[in-house]
């Protein structure tokens, strides 16, 4: 083994050691993803080779590519919830185990993966009720979330009687119970149909206005990488690497759905479809 | 309402049916049976091998033995019912605490399951009447301060080594059950495996634990009347059925007076567990309801 792993001892300014220290500069200037070198493998498969990635505070990056090339795997890598197998994942500073302890960042995966013997109000209030939160401010929090994804109405409901896409919205509110900086969503809107998905799209994006968090989204949709994001990573599959990075400029106001019909989306659309293109052109 | 009523009916008639074809093999068929090249193909249906119903039913009232003040065999066969019913609801419990927990080890450890779930299931073909000498002789070792292991004590073990292993098997596949994407949900929270096991595995199990639940009952009945013939313990039904079987050539009815006993006692217990799984079918019930 080969391994490339940093010893603590060898680089004392990233060392876990100072993982608790403030990071030099100030808190605002320490990326809220930093991957280096991140190799993952499975076995004989080499799901992550050599990815590097940072995402700045306040971001939204999507992760596109075909299957198989490691975008939901480089996801758990941040989430700390796969191990990589050589380089290492800091976020907001911190080695992501630490920030997974913190719980620095909400999740929300393509099932909703909601409790079915609890109720919507239930689950958005489950993260808070494991961490020990009070039971009146646990009410507040999912009464508030709820509100900020219009579901203030079915508090009481199972989430068997909501639709997929009113689950998804549950999912979400869940993932921002605790307020974290971080927001990682794996292909949350994969199962919808199309003018659901759109819709919670722009959600998504008012959400993230609100609340000002960093995003990283797991997409294979193109249209749907282009409209949320600041930046599309366009990966490669076996070994899945960073092929590009396409930033999309679509100016700083609000996305609305009238960006889909403007140029500069078009433009953007065609130019993460080319990346993706070149991907696929040794085979 | 309706479907209850027609379920009583047709508990009603099933009962009513086999009277009828126990009378009617009776009335037709040959007192003394059919064998074909010495193998029995029909059963006699002379009064000592099959009484009449109401023969049997009259047994239940009169004294047990020829003495005054002796008491009926009606009394005597509920009595057992009772005593047996006690011991086999202690084993079902224990047995279905010990399944459990089994259960929760086993899901914990991956390779506590691989080698331990195939035993659970190889226990169950284990013969009772094997096993039966063995747990007396070494429970008899057993001393507890002034609590001494008593007959009783044997049957409850041997209802219990019944009971576990539909409930170790169904609860396991409960707690397996959780969403893939709910167990990665907890683990990104980062809590403790027991918030794991009490917010997300064991709820998620209840639905498998209601059928082993009942499977276990009755399970623990068998047990508990088996392991009473077999270890000779007194006072409860499965001793009943031995001893009037041993008056059958003078009392024969008495015979089927025991074993009616054994056949309410195993729906006493199936109605008891039924009342609990009845609240969750009705959940079900509903939550399909609300989905429709």
């Amino acid at each position: 083994m080969s391994s490339t792993r940093t010893t603590p001892g060898a680089t004392p300014a990233g060392g876990p050691g100072t993982a608790a220290a403030p990071a030099p500069g100030g808190p605002a200037a320490t990326p809220a993803v930093e991957v280096r070198g991140v190799v993952r493998r499975f076995g004989a498969v080499t799901a992550l080779d050599g990815i590097d990635l940072v995402i700045e505070r306040g971001e939204l990056v999507s992760l596109i590519g075909p299957s198989g090339c490691g975008k939901s795997t480089l996801l758990r890598v941040v989430a700390d919830l796969v191990e990589p197998t050589e380089g290492e994942v800091r976020v907001g500073g911190k080695s992501a185990h630490r920030a997974r302890l913190d719980q620095d960042y909400g999740i929300a995966f393509q099932a909703a993966g909601l409790l079915e013997w609890r109720t919507v109000a239930g689950n958005v209030e489950l993260p808070l009720q494991l961490h020990g939160v009070g039971r009146a401010a646990r009410r507040e929090r999912a009464r508030e979330l709820l509100d900020l994804v219009g579901l203030a109405d079915f508090a009481r409901h199972r989430p068997s009687q909501l639709s997929g896409g009113m689950q998804q919205r549950v999912a979400i509110a869940r993932a921002l119970a605790e307020r974290p900086s971080l927001l990682l969503m794996d292909e949350p809107f994969g199962a919808l149909d199309e003018m659901t998905r759109e819709r919670l799209q722009a959600e998504l994006l008012a959400v993230r206005a609100a609340t000002g968090c960093t995003v990283v989204f797991v997409t294979h949709s193109v249209p749907e990488a282009v409209f949320l994001s600041d930046r599309v990573v366009v990966m490669s599959a076996r070994p899945g690497r960073v092929a590009a990075v396409v930033p999309v400029r679509l100016g700083t106001a609000e996305r609305d759905d009238a960006v889909r019909a403007t140029p500069a989306f078009a433009a953007s659309v065609v130019q993460v479809r080319a990346a993706l293109r070149a991907t696929e052109a040794p085979r | 309402m309706n479907g209850r009523w027609r379920r009583a009916g047709v508990v009603a008639l099933t009962v009513v049916g086999l009277l009828a074809a126990w009378e009617g093999y009776k009335a037709v068929g040959p007192v003394d049976g059919a064998s074909l090249g010495g193998v029995r193909l029909l059963p006699r249906a002379d009064d000592r091998s099959m009484p009449h119903v109401g023969e049997v039913l009259g047994a239940l009232a009169r004294p047990e033995v020829d003495a005054p003040g002796s008491r009926t065999v009606g009394v005597a066969v509920l009595t057992g019912v009772l005593s047996t019913l006690r011991l086999a609801l202690l084993g079902g419990v224990l047995g279905s605490a010990v399944g459990l927990a089994l259960a929760v080890l086993m899901q914990r450890l991956r390779l506590l399951e691989a080698g331990l779930l195939p035993w659970v299931v190889l226990s169950q073909t284990v013969p009772i009447i094997a096993i039966a000498p063995l747990i007396t002789g070494w429970g008899g070792a057993v001393r507890l301060g002034p609590w001494a292991w008593t007959p009783q004590a044997s049957v409850v073990v041997i209802a219990a080594f019944l009971a576990f292993s539909p409930v170790a098997v169904g609860a396991l596949r409960g707690l397996q059950s959780a969403a893939p994407a709910a167990v990665e949900l907890f683990r990104s929270y980062a809590v403790p495996w027991r918030s794991q096991l009490l917010h997300l595995r064991l709820p998620a199990a209840r639905p498998y634990l209601v059928p082993a639940l009942r499977l276990a009952g009755a399970q623990a009945v068998v047990g508990a009347i088996v392991a009473e013939i077999s270890t000779g313990t007194r006072g409860g039904i499965g001793r009943l059925v031995i001893e009037y079987a041993q008056q059958a050539t003078s009392s024969p009815a008495r015979v089927y007076a025991a074993i009616l006993g054994a056949a309410a006692l195993g729906l006493l217990v199936a109605g008891l567990v039924g009342l609990v799984g009845a609240r969750e079918d009705r959940r079900a019930a509903a939550a399909v309801e609300v989905a429709a």
